[in-house]
């Protein structure tokens, strides 16, 4: 009797074992008739509608190279997470996006295939990208962990007919400006300016912006962190005192972290938002282009001793490769294909971004006002975050202070000087 | 060995023919012991691979520098011995702080969430034993929360929490006025009423089930013997029902504190992956500590910990029901 099931038991898990044997079997030499899995970052107005941007580009591709790509698209919330799970048990996709601001820390696990001169030359090579998107890719020093694909920067969006309504002929200059603009546009059912203030990444943001102009750092040159600077302590004050002294914002945007902050300007309940690339976005919620102005991010009206003339992030996305890859030429050959003259033009076109490689910029879907604006802050007035490993774990701590800052705010407890520093000390202590 | 013994047991006194059949039929000698533990082998394989090697692997990561430079070989990750617990335990340390902080917020929360859920449980249970027309129905309805998937049920309770267009806010400050200011309900120290609210809700239709089942495990003489004995309604729950209902209400309390006291689900989807200080619950704050800002090691220790403290809680309520038990 138990011998026979023995037998049985015996010939089923031999009999598994080479099926999955035959799984494996599947690679072949050359490109063609492999399958890539990509994991797409969220560009457009939602998951669906970035399946539906990317599918026929995917299959243009499949039809030039014989690669099929699988595409997963998935949201931000999640991204950080998933890529970190795939970087250690080395299962997951092929190709993946990663906002640029991370690419530091997920270099640091060594999960990612380096982009040195050899492997750049597969892609077109280095001299096809625009320096500060490329330099935005990885540590200072070390071949680039990835390649940029869409780059985006911060802008000041304001509601044409809110302001002529209002009297004001020209969009603030200064954060003095943007505070007086927006007592005069808040009234009724509108406030004057819109924040994302519960989401930790948006609020990492602006606390960068903010601190390079008033003349701080969020890490020394040897990578550790200096969240209690008094000058971070001006900056992050500065940023929630928006809502805190000057009450340009609704309090009710402390608990914002799914982009309402888009949805109540493209409704007319903010006249300003500070965000990047969001035309594709107000599109999409039916606020027509010639409805609102862009203008770029202000700055202090007297910057103090070490300010900087920086006004955003060098935000962006970019194209990763993980080492586990079985494929690594069709991955390559993926990612050349994505960082092409025409998909670069295609996808930045639908997406309201702008291309990551110099040999388009001057194609005329990227002359809109709002491009215009974008490009000229990119080329002038933008910084790339701390290229730290420490990057990712900076957004978390600083962002998670500042939505507990704006909740105090809204909530109607002072926001001091003293309370601020005490945030940020706590997250710099928290980083070990 | 024990199908072995109680196959003698039933077989010997009255039924020696039969008995000694199988042992005629069974070949003798080595196949006949390893059999059981062949049959066994399945689940000693499957509760190593998920309960005893991730635990042990767990503990092993508490006592390495394990970040975001180690993660992908995780094996190589330098050993500090005791410092991550050194670390996590120093109140004075910003990281001791917020683990005790968030661990104080997770005992309030678990005793709230239990003691409300019982209560709620047990009264709709009694309320519900007698027959009467709309019961079926009413149960049913009952028991919704239970069965609707966890992140439909949160995710629709932070709609409704929203501090402008929530329902909540609508109704106390709209509709009945009990308010004149709208307050937040997802960020600051209503918070943890939020996340208590929604916490009993999930969880007490399970309360509700588990003493309905007790109820009706009561024989129907002890309440007519009480009720000769000119017992009244709450005369009789607090000495026939209660009494009763002891054995379930034990395990339906630890089930209860030990679900509540890791929940994870409920702040996650009600807050997003950072809650606010109030209702920053300890499992939320290990995931923190320990996926969003890359702190495995520090992470794993916090984990060994609340483990050690579950372990311990459990092990003595279970010492001091049981004597009480041998007691009555």
């Amino acid at each position: 009797m138990s011998r026979r099931h023995l037998a049985i038991l015996t010939a089923a898990v031999l009999a598994a074992t080479t099926l999955t044997a035959c799984g494996d079997s599947g690679d072949s030499s050359g490109a063609a008739g492999k399958t890539l899995t990509y994991w797409a970052s969220n560009q457009g107005a939602s998951l669906e509608a970035d399946k539906q941007t990317l599918q026929p580009e995917l299959d243009k591709f499949e039809q030039q190279t014989g690669i099929k790509v699988n595409v997963e698209v998935v949201p931000w919330s999640d991204l950080l997470n998933r890529l970190l799970t795939a970087a250690t048990s080395g299962q997951g996709p092929d190709v993946v996006n990663i906002g640029n601001t991370w690419s530091a820390s997920l270099q640091a696990t060594g999960a990612l295939v380096e982009f040195d001169d050899a492997t750049l030359a597969k892609v077109g090579g280095k001299d096809r990208f625009v320096p500060a998107a490329l330099a935005a890719a990885g540590a200072p020093g070390k071949p680039p962990a990835a390649v940029p694909l869409y780059s985006l920067a911060y802008a000041l969006y304001y509601n044409k007919k809110a302001f002529a309504d209002a009297g004001v002929t020209s969009p603030p200059t200064t954060w003095e400006q943007v505070a007086e603009v927006g007592r005069k546009l808040t009234g009724g059912d509108r406030w004057g300016l819109a924040v994302e203030g519960a989401n930790p990444s948006e609020n990492a943001h602006h606390a960068f912006t903010f601190s390079q102009q008033y003349g701080g750092e969020w890490f020394d040159s040897a990578g550790k962190p200096t969240f209690d600077t008094p000058q971070n302590v001006t900056a992050v004050k500065r940023y929630v005192d928006l809502m805190a002294v000057d009450r340009i914002v609704n309090p009710s945007n402390a608990e914002y972290a799914q982009n309402q902050s888009v949805s109540d300007f493209a409704n007319g309940k903010a006249a300003m938002l500070l965000w990047q690339a969001a035309g594709s976005n107000l599109k999409s919620q039916n606020m027509a282009p010639d409805a609102y102005g862009i203008a770029p991010v202000p700055f202090p009206a007297a910057p103090p001793a070490g300010g900087k003339k920086v006004n955003s992030m060098v935000a962006g996305i970019n194209m990763a490769v993980f080492k586990h890859t079985k494929n690594t030429d069709a991955a390559l050959e993926f990612v050349k294909f994505m960082t092409s003259d025409a998909e670069q033009v295609a996808l930045n076109r639908t997406y309201g971004s702008l291309p990551a490689v110099a040999t388009v910029a001057g194609d005329p879907a990227f002359a809109a006002p709002e491009q215009k604006v974008l490009q000229q802050t990119l080329a002038t007035t933008a910084a790339p975050l701390p290229q730290v490993p420490d990057e990712s774990t900076f957004e978390t701590l600083v962002g998670t202070a500042i939505k507990e800052l704006f909740a105090d705010a809204a909530s109607g407890r002072p926001v001091t000087e003293e309370s601020v520093r005490q945030k940020l000390t706590r997250a710099q202590q928290q980083m070990r | 060995m024990a199908t072995t013994t109680s196959a003698r047991d039933v077989a010997a006194p009255e039924r020696p023919a039969r008995r000694a059949a199988p042992v005629r039929r069974r070949s003798p000698g080595r196949r006949r012991s390893l059999l059981p533990y062949l049959l066994l082998a399945p689940a000693v394989v499957l509760e190593l691979a998920v309960h005893v090697v991730p635990m042990l692997v767990g503990a092993w990561m508490s006592l390495r520098e394990l970040t975001q430079f180690h993660i992908r070989d995780w094996s190589t990750a330098p050993f500090v011995g005791w410092d991550n617990y050194r670390v996590v335990l120093d109140v004075d340390s910003a990281v001791g702080a917020q683990l005790l902080h968030s661990f104080g917020v997770t005992v309030g929360y678990t005793v709230a969430s239990v003691g409300l859920s019982w209560v709620l449980g047990t009264t709709a249970a009694v309320l519900l034993q007698r027959p009467f027309r709309g019961r079926a129905v009413l149960r049913a309805l009952f028991l919704t929360p239970y069965a609707l998937p966890v992140y439909t049920a949160v995710i629709t309770w932070s709609f409704l929490f929203q501090r402008d267009t929530g329902l909540v806010n609508h109704v106390l400050v709209d509709q009945l006025h009990l308010l004149d200011d709208r307050p937040f309900w997802l960020i600051g120290e209503n918070s943890f009423v939020a996340l208590l609210t929604v916490s009993v809700w999930r969880s007490w239709p399970f309360a509700f089930l588990c003493v309905m089942a007790g109820l009706q495990n009561i024989p129907g003489e002890l309440y007519e013997a009480a009720a000769m004995d000119g017992a009244g309604f709450w005369r009789r729950l607090r000495s026939v029902t209660l009494p009763m209902l002891r054995p379930v209400n034990l395990v339906l309390v630890l089930v209860l504190f030990l679900w509540t006291f890791n929940d994870f689900n409920t702040p996650y989807v009600l807050f997003g992956g950072s809650a606010p200080e109030q209702a920053n619950l300890i499992s939320l704050h290990i995931y923190r500590s320990s996926f969003k800002t890359w702190d495995f090691g520090a992470g794993s220790a916090m984990s060994v910990l609340l483990l050690l403290f579950l372990l311990l809680v459990t092990a003595g309520y279970l010492l001091l029901t049981n004597r009480r038990r041998n007691d009555a």
